[in-house]
């Protein structure tokens, strides 16, 4: 027979600050971040952690968060793109993107950039068979590919 | 903290004085009394009816002078507002920065058409350039009037109007209109879509006088979203919302007999809305909708599977009846010529359908309140999405408000008209607004598809080797079994779930290009769907609709006469291809490529890996695009690299160059996706392609190490399209490449490892 979903109370640290969410255990984290806290830059793709478009850092890691349960998430730090720069103090990522004018529909760039920012963070002066590797799981469909090559290498260059 | 949207706060009105009140306090000899008598031959203060034969539809001027563009069109990812704010900027003699272009509100906009067709400059632009040199001359007028010197005497400069010989005698346009709206009559061709045409009496700039068309300006809408401040339409909410899923059949044309909700009760807001094969849930959560749609029981239809074999998809598409053949283009007599001919050449092309595979699944947000439908979505055509809900609610077309929001990608008819529809049939079930959301196999396995066909192909020789006879004809689904956009039930999901019949359109096309032969005959033959209601594999528009399938066959055809008289790919094209503007786009690709005249194969490699340089040229409505490929194949492997291309770009006078380019690059890199990963599955049941692993696009590990694009620029003709014509030569290619570096033909697409493999062994 049917079980009533229980819903319990998690703490969330979200780009420094803490909430708390009711919600489904199993439910993921790209919900309670898109719905709870409205935050809108991780995007919903496929829910299948095939595309990036949910990413997430979660204690620093870049996660797909449209797979990863409320349950997992313990006392980590959550960052998204939110939390990764803003106009006043930008992530080079973000002020290669503007300057490279990467964007077509933009849906996908949340996970190209968090993805991103995980891997130059770690990562010094790597060559593009490196950043093309590192980046090889996340899909864009308008075919930016060049643009967003280009902003990720200027986006190197500028981190040292 | 969930941001709310209120409906009233696009209002037009707010735009148009949310800067402040009408402010006279510079110029000479100009009192309010004046601007005031002046504005009411030209201006009022009340909006007048938007329609497509007012000025006002198209331009304001804000109180602060700021200009707001009314675009029936809309921005797809190219950046096409800076575009249109260029040309309006341009005619209106204002900073580009002081215009906003606001795209397809059905509130604020006139139905343009809609991103439809390449057209956005070609046709939208058109209107939009007419429109603000309208403006220009009407406020040149007033400033005439107000500043008492004739008009032939006044000059403008950002925005202001001064006297040639008197500098001081000036006035600006937010002095003479600001705030207020136009009231001047257009001459409209009384079209709706893409072409709606209403010039005024104005003439437009001549090209030589432009300072802001032709610029490289920058897109301002890349910094909002790489900061995460700007809203998708994914990102919408209102109050009381709720979210919904939709169910689809595992059987193709099945509908429910049966719905067991016992097992979502217990979820809160859970509802079930099911009406004849229309069956979605609502809850109050989004977790708990996509749990709801996964628990519900259903019981299907017994539906007899009404797919064939994949296998055998193109046989049934050739020994399909024809539904209707038409021949576009003949002259001689080419059943005279074959018979003369010396040596015939014949050939077969497949294309397999393929999916839009945007880049989420569609959404939509739809609100009933007071009477009044209001529906966000990301949609290609708002103004026909208004017509859509109307219908299917059977409310009157002016109680529909539909607001474009830039949804997760679109190229073309996807599935954000149908998302439109189910939130719509759904939100009036269940009397709160709804926001639905597809899920990925939806949105991958469920949206219209791009149409499979085949090409036949012939060319007659005579005995020098020259081309006496061609013949090109296709054989495929039609590119409107649904219409290509959702005004109307019988083409949405909706509609057809609700049992509205089907009223499949037909419609193919054929080689664009100036190949001269005395003797030729271009024709398309369209066939039924495989199944006549709500099928994920009905066919519609897919970017550049079915050009990159016909030019493939067409320009993979050439390169294979040029083969059998043993001619180089480029010289062979250019004894038959007559426009200069083609010749020119195709000498600017081979010059750019460092092109070496010679036949293909090139048979100097030896090994696994081998290179091949291919080339392909087309039209599409003005535009001419010339695409030379250079590719890397590993012949042990099947995997293809298209490892660099140079594309040669004519689309008449360039608005933005840098948009251009980027547009071109996007062009190039999803033609190469297309050509070598893209193929929709199925078995006899259902589609079975459903996701990113099953539906495989290119990743950044397979893009082009470089695009080369020589842009070729002609002020003085009218701009033509962009954001399809590059995709179209981009198949045939590759496939021209692959044969120039192996001598092998490979005449299906796509060009995947184990397809190439096989076509080597």
């Amino acid at each position: 027979m049917n079980q009533p979903v229980k819903l319990q109370s998690f703490k969330l640290n979200v780009n420094g600050q803490t909430h708390t969410v009711n919600a489904d255990p199993d439910m993921p984290l790209l919900y309670a971040l898109r719905n709870d806290l409205g935050l809108n830059n991780p995007h919903f793709g496929c829910g299948l952690a095939q595309c990036g478009a949910c990413t997430v850092h979660v204690d620093g890691q870049p996660t797909r968060s449209c797979v990863t349960p409320l349950s997992a998430i313990g006392q980590a730090k959550i960052v998204t793109l939110a939390g990764l720069g803003t106009p006043e103090k930008p992530h080079p990522l973000q002020s290669a993107y503007v300057e490279e004018q990467v964007l077509q529909c933009g849906y996908c760039i949340n996970g190209w950039l968090m993805t991103a920012a995980a891997f130059l963070r770690d990562h010094k002066k790597p060559s593009e068979a490196e950043i093309q590797d590192a980046l090889s799981g996340l899909k864009c469909r308008c075919g930016t590919h060049i643009s967003i090559l280009k902003a990720v290498k200027r986006a190197a260059d500028a981190m040292g | 903290m969930t941001r709310f949207e209120k409906t009233t706060s696009l209002t037009r009105r707010s735009i148009l004085l949310g800067s402040g009140a009408l402010v006279v306090s510079v110029g000479a000899g100009v009192t309010l009394e004046t601007v005031l008598s002046i504005n009411q031959a030209f201006a009022q203060g009340t909006k007048p009816p938007l329609t497509p034969d007012q000025l006002s539809s198209y331009i304001a001027v804000n109180a602060d002078g700021r200009v707001a563009a009314y675009f029936g069109k809309m921005d797809m990812g190219h950046g096409l507002h800076v575009a249109i704010a260029q040309i309006v900027a341009e005619e209106l003699d204002v900073p580009f920065a002081s215009v906003r272009v606001f795209m397809a509100d059905t509130a604020t906009s006139v139905n343009q058409g809609g991103a439809s067709g390449s057209t956005g400059i070609q046709l939208g632009g058109k209107q939009m350039r007419m429109a603000a040199a309208e403006a220009r001359r009407v406020l040149v007028e007033m400033a005439a009037a107000a500043l008492s010197t004739p008009a032939d005497r006044l000059a403008v400069n950002d925005g202001i109007v001064s006297a040639a010989d008197d500098q001081t005698k000036r006035v600006s346009y937010a002095q003479l209109l600001g705030g207020q709206y136009f009231n001047v009559q257009l001459d409209w061709n009384k079209e709706y879509g893409n072409a709606l045409y209403a010039p005024g009496k104005a003439r437009p700039k001549k090209p030589s006088e432009h300072k802001i068309v032709g610029q490289p300006i920058k897109r301002e809408d890349i910094a909002p979203k790489v900061f995460c401040l700007e809203d998708f339409v994914t990102d919408i909410k209102v109050p009381d919302m709720v979210h919904g899923r939709m169910i689809r059949p595992q059987v193709a044309g099945a509908v429910p007999v049966k719905v067991d909700d016992s097992a979502i009760r217990d979820i809160p807001g859970a509802k079930v809305v099911w009406d004849k094969g229309f069956l979605g849930v609502v809850a109050d959560r989004e977790w708990d909708a996509i749990q709801a749609a996964e628990k519900l029981k259903v019981e299907w239809s017994l539906q007899p599977p009404p797919f064939p074999e994949q296998a055998s998809l193109h046989d049934t598409i050739r020994k399909a009846s024809v539904r209707k053949r038409v021949v576009e283009q003949q002259n001689g007599d080419v059943d005279a010529a074959f018979k003369t001919a010396a040596k015939i050449i014949e050939a077969d092309y497949e294309w397999p359908f393929q999916s839009h595979a945007s880049m989420g699944p569609a959404c939509s947000l739809v609100e009933i309140k007071d009477g009044m439908v209001t529906c966000w979505s990301g949609t290609q055509k708002s103004h026909f999405v208004q017509n859509g809900l109307a219908a299917v609610l059977q409310v009157p077309v002016e109680k529909v408000h539909v607001i474009f929001k830039p949804g997760p990608g679109s190229y073309g008819r996807n599935d954000a008209d149908d998302c439109a529809m189910d939130a719509a049939v759904l939100a009036k079930a269940v009397g709160r607004p709804v926001r639905l959301q597809y899920m990925r196999d939806q949105g991958t396995g469920w949206d219209p598809k791009g149409p499979a066909s085949t090409h036949s192909a012939k060319a007659g020789l005579n005995a020098a080797g020259e081309v006496i006879a061609y013949e090109f004809t296709s054989k495929a689904f039609s590119r409107v079994d649904v219409d290509t956009n959702g005004g109307k039930p019988p083409d949405t999901l909706a509609g057809q779930t609700l049992g509205v019949a089907l009223k499949s359109g037909d419609g193919f096309g054929v080689p664009a290009e100036s190949y001269a032969v005395a003797n030729k005959r271009l024709a398309w033959e369209t066939i039924a769907p495989l199944l006549d209601r709500a099928s994920p594999l009905r066919t519609s528009h897919l970017r550049d609709p079915v050009g990159p399938q016909i030019h493939f066959a067409s320009e993979s055809f050439i390169d294979e006469v040029a083969a059998a008289v043993n001619a180089d790919p480029i010289e062979f094209r250019l004894r038959y291809v007559k426009e200069p503007r083609d010749i020119a786009v195709i000498k600017a690709a081979a010059q750019k490529a460092n092109w070496e005249t010679r036949p293909s194969p090139r048979r100097d490699q030896i090994g696994s890996k081998v290179s091949g340089r291919g080339i392909a040229y087309a039209q599409r409505n003005g535009t001419r695009v010339a695409v030379i490929a250079e590719v890397d194949i590993d012949r042990a492997t099947g995997k293809i690299w298209a490892r660099k291309f140079t594309v040669a770009h004519d689309c008449g006078q360039i608005i933005n160059p840098d948009g251009l380019v980027k547009c071109i690059e996007g062009n190039i890199v999803q033609g190469v996706s297309r050509a070598l990963w893209e193929e929709v599955t199925f078995d006899r049941n259902t589609v079975t392609s459903v996701d990113w692993i099953t539906y495989p696009i290119l990743d950044i590990t397979e893009t082009p190490g470089r695009v080369d694009v020589v842009l070729i620029n002609y002020p003085e003709i009218a701009p033509s399209g962009a954001g399809e014509p590059s995709i179209r030569p981009v198949a045939a290619a590759i496939a021209n490449a692959i044969f120039d570096a192996t001598g092998v033909r490979i005449r299906r697409v796509p060009f995947s490892p184990e397809r190439v493999k096989a076509a080597f062994s």
